[in-house]
């Protein structure tokens, strides 16, 4: 239910998303997801992998400085105004996101998007409440 | 150029004369310093009882150096040589994490301390009918209070208006006719730039001379503060243990700076050996204070490199000229003014858990003003993956070292291990603001 979410933290050097990710490449790990928040000078990249733990021991190896976090992946009803829907049963829920992205699957025409919450647990409950597909954990890599 | 004194009988009187008397106060000022329990043992243990242990000037070799932590060690109480009832000031110096020093004055040493500026400024050709604008900060900062005590004393009509606020500083030099400021090098390169892009015009201002200190700064740059202003520029040398500015100043032949010598025990010593290195050669700057009755200091290390000017000026003045401070024997920056030890800036880094324990501190020119970066490195273990986070722990960095070393750097995030390992002498301090020392 609750996905593991790897950030990490990337000064703003030349080469370096690239250099991450091909790191990632030679160990066979797969990006599932990806979006970078950054300021001026130093960034936070979010990834979901299909390996996590060997991602994070990745890393770990090369000094990187990294966290895993938990998200819920949400289906997003090809619609207009379908993204409009699970913010509205969200907010009338009281449950605060602290932020989101989109992820593209690769192998269905669906669009899903990355919830980051204060409450991941809360959060699930009101949306499925509200049937909306939130994604297991095994189906991540099925995207 | 005709020559102005303050104080003609002791600014001109023979070198034998100024002696005579240094030997005098330099023995009451021993006798001074035995009242105090911190002097009375260090004298004591040199084999010092008395003031007239002390036969000639030279025989100051035998008295102990005093150390500015071992002022340190005595704050707050300090150096009381008289009764806390006489004391009517006091000043801490500006290193304001770790422990500052303290300098007690009584009545008697404000005022020969507003006399030795306002004979300074008379020797820069300054006199009553002028205005003068104190661009510095007051309070602790001893810049403030001590150019206007003395440009007071001298009877020139103070502005005391402090530093900063630049439309401000101008329009008073407008409004009342400023003709002299005082300021720190950086301020007033900067106040020019602000004049540009202001509503006043230079050649409607007053302005004939400048008094600079705190900052070191070259001859190239007093040659074009003094093309760009139309004005003389001055230096001026002291430092919060011998009361402040007016230790040192240039005459109108800006051909170093007359040390007032008969308040202050000059020596240039070498740093290492603590022996007399020859008149005319660099060495650390060491003074003794020979008038000042609350705190009298003894053979103070100031860690100012520098050398006396051999020869007489033409000003006439006996009192000899060091020329300007060439460096230092410790690794304290002065940035914008203020005096920082990289050792204060890590004192504030390694209370903050999120930091590593690698850092570095990059200095550059920002047009006229000191830019300072520093740079550290993230603690993985306590990152949270938030960017927010890392926004929070940089604005952090930047408001503690504001509060407690009163500077504002830039803050950059680094990843571990991507700045320069500490291995033996690591490089902290990136200086790269040109030779403008
Ligand atoms: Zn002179």
């Amino acid at each position: 239910m609750k996905i593991t979410q790897i950030s990490v933290f990337l000064e703003n050097r030349k080469g370096r998303l690239h250099q991450v990710c091909d790191l990632l490449g030679k160990a066979g790990i797969n990006i599932l997801a990806l979006t970078i928040a950054e300021t001026e000078d130093f960034g936070v990249l979010r990834i979901i992998v299909d390996k996590p733990e060997e991602a994070l021991a990745v890393f770990a190896a090369e000094d990187l400085v990294a966290r895993q976090s938990d998200v819920v992946v949400v289906q997003i009803e090809d619609h207009p105004g379908g993204l409009a829907d699970v913010l509205a049963v969200l907010q009338q829920s009281d449950v605060n996101i602290e932020y989101m992205h989109a992820f593209l699957g690769r192998r269905s025409e669906q669009a899903y998007m990355v919830f980051r919450f204060e409450q991941p647990d809360e959060a699930i409950s009101v949306l499925k409440k509200a049937g909306i597909r939130v994604i297991e954990n095994d189906e991540v890599v099925q995207l | 150029m005709k020559n102005r004194y303050f104080q003609k009988e002791i600014e001109t009187e023979s070198r034998e004369k100024l002696e005579e008397n240094q030997l005098k106060d330099l023995q009451n000022t021993i006798d001074r310093a035995l009242t105090t329990g911190f002097y009375r043992k260090k004298l004591n243990d040199a084999g010092i009882t008395s003031g007239k242990d002390l036969k000639k000037l030279s025989d100051i070799s035998g008295v102990p150096i005093t150390q500015k932590d071992e002022l340190r060690s005595l704050y707050p109480e300090g150096l009381k040589a008289v009764a806390p009832e006489e004391i009517i000031r006091l000043h801490t110096s500006s290193g304001t994490t770790g422990i500052p020093t303290v300098i007690y004055h009584n009545r008697n040493d404000i005022q020969s301390w507003a006399e030795l500026m306002a004979r300074s400024m008379v020797a820069a050709g300054a006199g009553p009918e002028d205005v003068f604008q104190n661009m510095t900060g007051y309070g602790l900062f001893t810049g403030g209070l001590g150019m206007h005590y003395g440009a007071e004393f001298l009877g020139m009509t103070v502005i005391p208006t402090g530093s900063g606020n630049s439309s401000r500083q101008l329009r008073l030099m407008n409004d009342f006719r400023t003709t002299i400021v005082h300021a720190t090098p950086s301020y007033l390169l900067h106040l020019y730039d602000q004049l540009e892009e202001s509503e006043y015009e230079l050649d409607d201002l007053a302005l004939k001379k400048a008094f600079l200190g705190a900052e070191p700064y070259s001859e190239s740059t007093r040659k074009k503060l003094e093309a760009l202003w139309g004005i003389d520029v001055y230096n001026s040398y002291g430092l919060s243990e011998m009361n402040g500015p007016g230790v040192s100043f240039e005459c109108e032949y800006k051909n170093g700076m007359h040390t007032w010598e008969d308040a202050f025990l000059l020596e240039t010593l070498d740093p290492e050996n603590h022996q007399p290195v020859p008149e005319g050669e660099s060495g650390e700057l060491v003074f003794t204070t020979l008038k000042r009755e609350a705190t009298p200091l003894l053979r103070y290390r100031t860690r100012d490199i520098s050398r006396i000017i051999p020869g007489v000026c033409e000003c006439g003045r006996v009192h000899r000229r060091i020329d300007r401070i060439s460096g230092r024997t410790d690794d304290m920056l002065i940035i914008n003014g203020v005096n920082v030890f990289p050792s204060q800036i890590e004192a504030v880094l390694m209370k903050i858990p999120e930091v590593g324990t690698n850092y570095q501190i990059h200095l550059a020119k920002d047009g006229a003003l000191d830019r300072i970066t520093v740079k550290v490195e993230i603690y993985s273990k306590l990152f949270t993956g938030d960017l927010g986070q890392l926004e929070e722990i940089r604005s952090r960095i930047r408001s503690r070292l504001h509060a407690s070393i009163i500077i504002h750097p830039r803050v950059e995030l680094h990843e571990p291990g991507s700045l320069p390992v500490a291995q033996g002498k690591a490089v902290r301090v990136v200086d790269e603001r040109g030779g403008d020392s």
